[in-house]
């Protein structure tokens, strides 16, 4: 076991029987923190107030909550004005409709316009699960990377949404955050590290570098632990920040294993791994294999089917270092 | 309701008439844009620079001045023209409108230029941020109003009536809208492309206070300002009915001067008929 003591990862990190929260779940502790910080934050929500979490902030701070309606293209452009007058919205959707939706009102009339909007999308991945493809996004980080000023955050737990959401706020300027709508293990703690930035090694290894985010970076880890016995022996980087990324950490990572697996709930094209590959052939051109979603889109079925049929499971990480090891 | 006097209806029209020379200086030298738009709202742009808004073009950023949101960034000549006349910044910078460099862009972008409040050009998405930021001011009792320019091309996009339904049920007396009702689109006539009839009833169906009005005639303009600040229990919309090219024989009523600039001889012709007031004085340059 080299799990990193600095990480402060929880004690029953490898354990069937470890708490499992959905993300969405830090936000909304991570908003109402927020709020007592920061009069001027104020949450809109497009009719998913209960659904994105949002409705802890409601009940706490009604006056500064603001309901749209089935309205996601207004609610990303009048918070944008909102915002012009001093306050720090956080709006807050199903990522398929925000960024989804209103992606041009997001890059003109927010990030444009350098304003200090932060955009909170709930339902990201395909272990949305049971609701089909069409509330399925996979491709929400992609499009919000590609625009400038936008900070891009993919967290793996609850634990550590609540600290992005309550980092965002403090940032000046557009984030977005992306969160999971299903239970998933709450394997870091409050004493874990969290700076939007700055990548967090979990796990260090020699062999090989498994970078991930959001919570494939537990599946990750558990896909270690199977190489360990096998006496292959991977690094695990906690990527959360997907924009900007911390290409020292990376390439530090990659200059001692000379392979990289990337491993993320969204289109291969376009996301976390592309940009980590982007980092790598520019200063160091090593073997890379990427686990994501293989230019699909999603269905209905339970979370764990799907992550399984898709490829974003443990034996999916597995086969992909398996693969890197043996490339040139 | 309060009536400006004839007099200073007089000096805003000789002022919307110089935002008018500029206008056409600006284009020609830029050598694109959009030529009809910017010269029908002339006046309004003089109405509201020299007469309704609560501003100091000395300090921009003043936290208490009124906010001017230019939806339909396309007609940003008239608005860039205005702001110089009122002392923003010096008359000789329109000259250097849509070149490398300017503050002057294409479509008017926010920190740019101070004075200009939001990035505007992809059309439908002024009245949502106007609607944000007078529903903010509301939320911190600010007394700061919100006023929003809107083409009537723009009344066909899903943006713009999703903020004007926000507008609706939050009652945001303290935005003013207008629509600067041209008939004209870049295509053609607004009724062929997308007919937007009956205006008046769709926006009172999102429950707004509707008012028609000459978009050309000064005193109507300022008379219809004063009347939406005067109803309190639901945000106002003024549809400016003017001559889209206004002041400008050959280009009024024109769709093709929609997004066109005048050639030389072109200006040069424009210039002596708005020096001229249409040939009803003589001008001081011949």
């Amino acid at each position: 076991m080299a799990l990193n003591p600095k990480a402060y990862l929880a004690a029953d990190l490898l354990a069937k029987t470890i708490l499992k929260k959905p993300t969405r779940d830090g936000y909304g502790d991570g908003v109402v923190e927020a709020g007592k910080k920061n009069p001027n934050v104020v949450v809109c929500c497009a009719d998913l107030t209960e659904s994105t979490r949002s409705l802890a902030f409601k009940k706490a701070f009604p006056e500064r909550f603001v309901q749209f309606g089935v309205s996601e293209q207004s609610l990303a452009a009048v918070a944008a004005g909102m915002a012009m007058a001093g306050k720090v919205p956080f709006i807050s959707s199903y990522a398929m409709f925000s960024p989804g939706r209103n992606w041009e009102m997001i890059r003109t009339n927010i990030a444009l316009n350098n304003v200090n909007v932060k955009i909170m999308g709930a339902h990201a991945g395909v272990s949305v699960g049971p609701d089909g493809a069409t509330h399925q996004a996979v491709e929400d980080m992609a499009i919000t990377r590609v625009i400038p000023r936008m900070t891009v955050i993919a967290p793996c737990d609850m634990h550590e949404t609540r600290k992005a959401t309550i980092a965002a706020a403090t940032l000046a300027g557009p984030v977005y955050v992306r969160f999971a709508r299903e239970k998933t293990p709450v394997f870091t703690t409050n004493k874990t590290p969290f700076k939007i930035g700055r990548a967090e090694t979990f796990r260090f290894g020699k062999h090989a570098t498994i970078v991930a985010c959001g919570p494939l970076v537990h599946t990750a880890l558990l896909a270690a632990e199977v190489l360990a016995k096998k006496g292959i022996d991977c690094e695990v980087i906690d990527n959360h920040t997907v924009k900007p990324m911390d290409a020292r950490t990376i390439l530090a990572s990659a200059r001692k294993t000379r392979r990289v697996v990337t491993v993320e709930e969204h289109q291969v094209h376009g996301g976390m791994g592309s940009r980590v590959a982007e980092i790598l052939a520019a200063s160091l051109p090593v073997p890379m294999e990427f686990v994501g979603m293989q230019d699909r889109f999603g269905e209905s079925g339970n979370p764990e089917e799907l992550i399984e049929h898709f490829g974003m499971g443990v034996s999916a990480v597995i086969a992909a270092v398996r693969k890197v090891m043996k490339r040139k | 309701m309060a009536h400006a006097h004839d007099k200073e209806i007089a000096r805003l029209e000789e002022i919307a008439n110089d935002i008018r020379k500029s206008i056409i200086e600006m284009l020609l030298a830029a050598g694109s844009g959009h030529s009809a738009g910017p010269l029908g709202m002339a006046d309004f742009f003089a109405a509201m620079y020299f007469h309704v808004l609560h501003h100091n073009p000395k300090k921009p950023h003043w936290e208490e001045r009124d906010r001017l949101i230019l939806s339909n960034g396309h007609i940003c000549p008239g608005r860039y023209a205005a702001m110089a006349h009122a002392g923003y910044f010096p008359k000789k910078e329109l000259l250097t409108l849509r070149k490398f460099g300017t503050r002057l862009q294409g479509h008017p972008e926010r920190e740019r230029l101070p004075g200009v409040e939001t990035t505007s050009g992809p059309l439908g998405a002024g009245l949502a941020q106007s609607a944000g930021l007078a529903y903010a001011a509301r939320l911190d009792g600010k007394k700061w109003r919100t006023y929003c320019l809107t083409s009537d091309g723009e009344q066909e996009a899903g943006l713009h009536w999703e903020a004007a339904l926000f507008a609706g049920k939050y009652r945001l007396a303290n935005l003013t809208a207008f629509v600067d009702r041209n008939n004209i689109q870049i295509d053609g006539m607004t009724e062929d492309i997308m007919p937007i009839e009956p205006l008046r009833a769709k926006w009172e169906a999102f429950n707004w206070h509707v008012i028609d009005c000459d978009g050309n005639n000064m005193q109507a303009i300022i008379d219809a300002v004063h009347e939406a600040k005067a109803i309190v229990e639901k945000p106002t919309v003024i549809i400016l009915h003017n001559i889209p090219g206004r002041g400008v024989s050959f280009m009024e009523g024109k769709f093709e001067w929609h997004g066109m600039p005048p050639n030389a001889e072109q200006a040069a012709i424009a210039l002596r008929e708005l020096r001229t007031l249409g040939g009803r004085i003589r001008a001081e340059h011949e």
